[in-house]
């Protein structure tokens, strides 16, 4: 591990303007519980890490029904969860908050670094994708810019954020009548792992919920980046609910993820799990509407 | 003779002496020594799976300011092509050197090829980047059956098979191969009602012990090199490493700090030597410590393997005949466990005809070292996955199969000599008669399967000396690193014989120039007989303090009795003295007492096992998920049930992380790509369910309180157990371990 510089930033624009000065040799810290780790096993290497979870903006957690969710991007998992009434709008986010490492990393570890952290396979942008998250970006010059979680990440490890940029905080819409969410991953042991496949879905049902309004899937580790499947989402819109719509839409989710054979599972388990968890993760949010 | 009575000592629980220190954390692990002038050693390790090293130049690391040396293979003492009896089993020096610091050949990733001491480890991280190693890449054979291939790449051009005593003419990747042969196979299938042939492969595990290997080495002026390490076997280290360096044994000090785990892979060095040689060429104490990507990569795992089984048995369940084909992968060097694995694939059971091949072949991969009960997993997978295939075939319960053709106390065994008494039939009884056994299974997808393991155990040296305390205790040495908790069962042992509790023994794990030799804590062989040493050391204590009592009382020491803690004099007087009033008097009787016992015992006794496990499979997934685990096995004597209890426990947990996940994963180039726990899957305590350990007892006729080792036999049996089980969930039989989910949707034909 090399020596790096730590700073601890007071203000967004202190840190934009920390980060800008060293381009890409510098980072925003936040958990670390990704960053930390790859420094120290010098799978990156950096100059300067920018602390920023002493923000207001990057610790805002507040949510109303009229408003939805403002969640800043360095808020540790365990508080959303800690929320009543964030886990009861967000069931899905909840989800995937409650199994990323450890209860000691939960306290640490944060939604806006997951994202950041860009892993194809990271378990909390499916559930911010599905609904509908918004990232809100700080630039070096002051600037906000806004940029929906699916265009977010652009390659293993790449977002789109430029030099000097930082994400701040997400807003995600209030859950609409008659909807939920759901994520689930597949892993080969009951902890501990990173998923093999994850999916995640929202639903808005019909009020005699019998039929689906419009969905959202989105899948994990079955592409360079989490994937939003939009035009499975889109087909469902209208549909019965029935094993005939849901396996259609895990057949279309099969068809448009393209896995790798890695350590963690070849291209046809992957494959197959798709269709697996996207079934599972749709019937999820339907029957947690059907229970509300 | 085994003594059949009650014990006062023997069989209770009491808290372990090195308990405080390790649940308060002040428990001092290799890498928590520190001494002054302290120097950190790192190691460049092999990008390659298989290749030529055409140079090495050190200079830029040597030149720059932080570092203090720089060693590689061309700083060892020349070494003759020898077999040196060491640690757990005899080995080739010039192999040992090899692997310690690769010469002309880097035969595996993670090979260790240079190393460096500087001022701090981050100096020594930097200044392995300025070591300039030119390599020539060379295709790598990984897979055991590939590595046989006539056209394979070869580790070794000079290598040749030992076929059976004689030198095959080409060279090749098979180190070796023997037979064992009896009776008449082609006669006993003749004889069968239902054959069965089936063929298995497994996967390379690691031991996975939470503890990275460490060594301090301290070179002096006047030649005398102290090693402060984690290992089993700290008299090991020292053979080793007075034969990698060629220094005399009486000038290695070898000081075995507290151990995390080893599972049979802390008895090869690695960095001790290393850390000796940049000792003594800085002549300062040298700290080389690995990661956990170090551990998977450049430490012994134990083998992968191909194993096929045949087996013919009559409609009323008995066996008629069987063969087993044995390849191992012993890693970059000869030596893989196949011989343990022959001994062991069908020792629970009489078979009069019968043939066990085995070939231990080199491949591109770490060299192998043992891992609780070595080689008899890969067996038992196969020989114990058939006879469940049989026990279908003829319609027979699997528990009363074994029953049936369970080998008994004399029955020759394929490779020659007579079976020793051991308690099959026992703990197949105690696994019926558990309310495991006869509980329904609820449920879809669910099953039941049944297996067991066997392990011939080792005896082996030890040695034990006493020092009796005024106060009535006694403080007990001893050269078997703990690793299980014997630190308690061995002092137990001298508890008992003189009358003592358990807590008024101290013991103490010395290093190697303050207690006699000691052989590796392995082969379940320490609580046996460094246990048997203790018991003799208590002994000789017993005879002197009778003397004692003798003088004290004025009579003939034949006068003097020993019973329930008691010294008592027969000739009389009734004159009665505890052992903590006589400890008190000793200084007015001749002075201190010191007792002293060595063992070499010759009838270490077998264990054997009975594993039931339930198991529910995801029929979208594949995924196993362990519902109940039942495991009983033979102890002979449980002297601590909660350690025998725990020695069960952690056996199945572990045999159960081989059949589900555990598995170095390769790429093309050979290159493991899983080094971190992470992708190394053993089992969490949410995959678990409580294993039920229930103990067996049937006394080992070679030990005084009928000890057998309990530590290897328990990971031996789970794989196979829960491969039949699944099976009966599933209707698929898993050939391949680990059954992870990927490859139980493969063998469900969903993928």
């Amino acid at each position: 591990m090399r020596a790096f510089e730590y700073v601890p930033a007071k203000t967004v624009a202190e840190a934009t303007s920390l980060l800008a000065e060293k381009g890409d040799q510098a980072k925003p810290l936040a958990g670390g519980t990704d960053l930390i780790v790859m420094v120290r096993e010098n799978r990156r290497q950096l100059d300067r890490m920018v602390d920023i979870k002493d923000l207001p903006e990057t610790n805002v957690l507040s949510y109303s029904p009229d408003t939805g969710l403002e969640l800043g991007a360095a808020v540790p998992c365990h508080e959303i969860y800690a929320d009543g009434a964030i886990s009861a709008a967000y069931p899905g986010l909840i989800d995937a908050a409650k199994i990323i490492g450890g209860t000691a990393i939960q306290g640490r570890a944060s939604v806006g670094g997951n994202l950041c952290n860009a892993s194809p396979a990271a378990d909390t942008i499916p559930p911010l994708i599905v609904l509908g998250a918004i990232c809100v970006i700080a630039g070096p010059d002051g600037s906000t810019r806004e940029v929906p979680a699916e265009q977010f990440c652009t390659a293993p490890g790449q977002t789109v954020l430029e030099n000097g940029e930082l994400l701040v905080s997400f807003k995600i819409p209030p859950p609409p009548k008659n909807s939920s969410s759901f994520y689930l991953r597949f892993i080969p042991r009951n902890e501990m792992d990173i998923a093999v496949v994850g999916a995640g879905a929202s639903v808005v049902l019909d009020d005699a919920k019998t039929s689906i309004v419009s969905a959202r899937i989105s899948l994990a580790a079955v592409a360079p980046t989490p994937l939003f499947a939009e035009e499975v989402s889109d087909s469902l819109a209208g549909k019965e609910i029935s094993d005939e719509s849901i396996n259609a839409a895990a057949e279309a989710a099969q068809a448009i993820a393209s896995p790798i054979s890695d350590m963690r599972g070849t291209a046809e388990q992957r494959t197959h799990l798709v269709g697996v968890l996207t079934r599972r993760a749709l019937n999820g949010a339907i029957q947690r509407v059907k229970e509300a | 003779m085994a003594e059949k009575k009650d014990y006062k000592v023997v069989g209770t629980r009491p808290i372990r002496h090195d308990g405080v220190d390790k649940v308060t954390g002040r428990a001092l692990y290799g890498a928590d020594f520190q001494t002054v002038g302290l120097l950190h050693g790192k190691v460049l390790r092999s990008p390659h799976a298989h290749a030529r090293i055409k140079s090495i130049d050190t200079s830029r690391a040597e030149a720059h300011p932080g570092v203090r040396a720089v060693v590689t293979a061309k700083d060892f003492p020349a070494v003759e092509d020898k077999i040196a009896d060491l640690g757990e089993g005899a080995a080739n020096v010039k192999d040992l050197q090899d692997n310690v610091l690769a010469g002309d050949k880097a035969l595996y990733k993670g090979h260790q090829v240079a190393a460096v001491a500087a001022i701090d480890p981050h100096t020594a991280e930097e200044a392995l980047e300025l070591i300039d190693v030119e390599y020539e890449v060379l295709p790598p054979v990984i897979k055991v059956l590939d590595a046989m291939k006539e056209d394979a790449p070869l580790l070794h051009e000079d290598m040749h098979t030992d076929e059976m005593g004689e030198k095959s003419e080409k060279p090749s990747n098979i180190a070796a191969h023997f037979q064992h042969k009896q009776g008449d196979p082609e006669k006993g299938y003749a004889e069968a009602d239902v054959v069965v042939e089936q063929e298995y492969t497994t996967e390379t595990v690691h031991q996975g012990y939470i503890e990275p290997h460490n060594a301090t080495a301290l070179y002096n002026p006047d030649g005398q090199l102290t090693i402060w390490c984690s290992t089993q076997g700290a008299f090991a280290v020292r053979g080793q490493v007075s034969e990698i360096l060629q220094i005399p044994v009486s000038k290695v000090k070898v000081v075995p700090m507290e151990i995390g785990g080893g599972f049979g892979g802390k008895i090869n060095v690695y960095i001790k030597p290393i850390a000796a040689m940049l000792s003594m060429k800085t002549g300062k104490p040298v700290k080389v410590l690995m990661s956990r990507a170090d551990v998977f990569e450049g430490t012994g795992p134990t083998p992968g393997s191909y194993v096929r089984v045949k087996m013919g048995a009559t409609n009323d369940g008995r066996i008629t005949a069987a063969e087993a084909y044995l390849a191992f992968e012993a890693g970059a060097y000869p030596g893989s466990p196949v011989g343990a694995a022959a001994f062991c694939v069908f020792s629970p059971y009489k078979v009069e005809n019968g043939t066990v091949d085995g070939y231990d072949v080199v491949v591109n991969k770490p060299k192998t070292a043992a891992y609780r009960a070595p080689g008899a997993t890969n067996a038992a997978f196969a020989a114990e996955t058939v006879i469940d295939e049989i026990c279908e075939k003829i319609g027979m319960d699997p528990l009363e199969f074994r029953i049936l053709n369970s080998a008994t106390e004399g029955d020759i065994r394929i490779d020659g000599p007579p079976a020793p008494r051991v308690g099959f039939i026992e703990t197949v009884e105690a696994a019926k008669d558990h309310p495991h056994y006869s509980a329904p299974l609820e449920g879809e997808n669910v099953g039941r399967g049944v297996a067991s393991g066997y392990w011939p155990n080792f005896g082996m040296k030890s040695s034990v000396s006493i020092n009796v305390t005024a106060d009535g205790t006694i403080s007990l040495v001893e050269g078997s690193t703990d690793i299980g908790g014997t630190r308690a069962s061995i002092a137990m042992q001298a508890a008992e014989v003189l009358g003592i509790p358990a807590e008024s023994v101290t013991p103490t794990v010395a290093d190697t120039d303050s207690v006699g030799y000691t052989d590796v804590t392995g082969g379940s062989r320490t609580a046996f007989a460094t246990g048997y040493a203790a018991y003799e050391a208590a002994q000789d204590v017993k005879q002197q303090m009778i003397e004692r009592a003798a003088k004290l009382w004025e009579v003939d020491a034949g006068e003097v009795q020993f019973a329930d803690g008691v010294f008592s004099s027969v000739n009389g007087k009734e004159q009665e003295i505890d052992f903590k009033g006589l400890a008190e008097r000793l200084d007015e009787t001749g002075g201190p007492v010191v007792g002293r016992g060595t063992a070499d015992p010759s009838q270490p006794g077998p264990s054997i096992g009975l594993h039931v496990v339930d198991v529910e499979v995801d029929p979208d997934t594949g995924k196993i998920q362990i519902l109940r685990y039942t495991a009983t096995q033979d102890a002979g004597k449980a002297i601590h049930p909660s350690y025998v209890e725990g020695q069960i426990q952690g056996g199945a947990v572990q045999g159960i992380g081989w059949a589900l996940n555990e598995e170095y994963i390769y790429n093309e180039k050979g290159e493991m790509t899983n080094a971190s726990f992470l992708d190394y899957r053993i089992p969490t305590c949410l995959d678990l369910p409580m294993i039920d350990a229930v103990i067996v007892e049937v006394p080992n006729p070679g030990h005084p309180f009928g000890v057998r080792g309990v530590g290897e036999t328990p990971i031996i049996a789970p794989p196979a157990a829960i491969a039949n089980a699944v099976y009966r969930a599933t209707g698929v039989r898993l050939k391949e371990l680990p059954m992870s989910p990927g490859r139980v949707l493969k063998a469900m034909g969903k993928i």
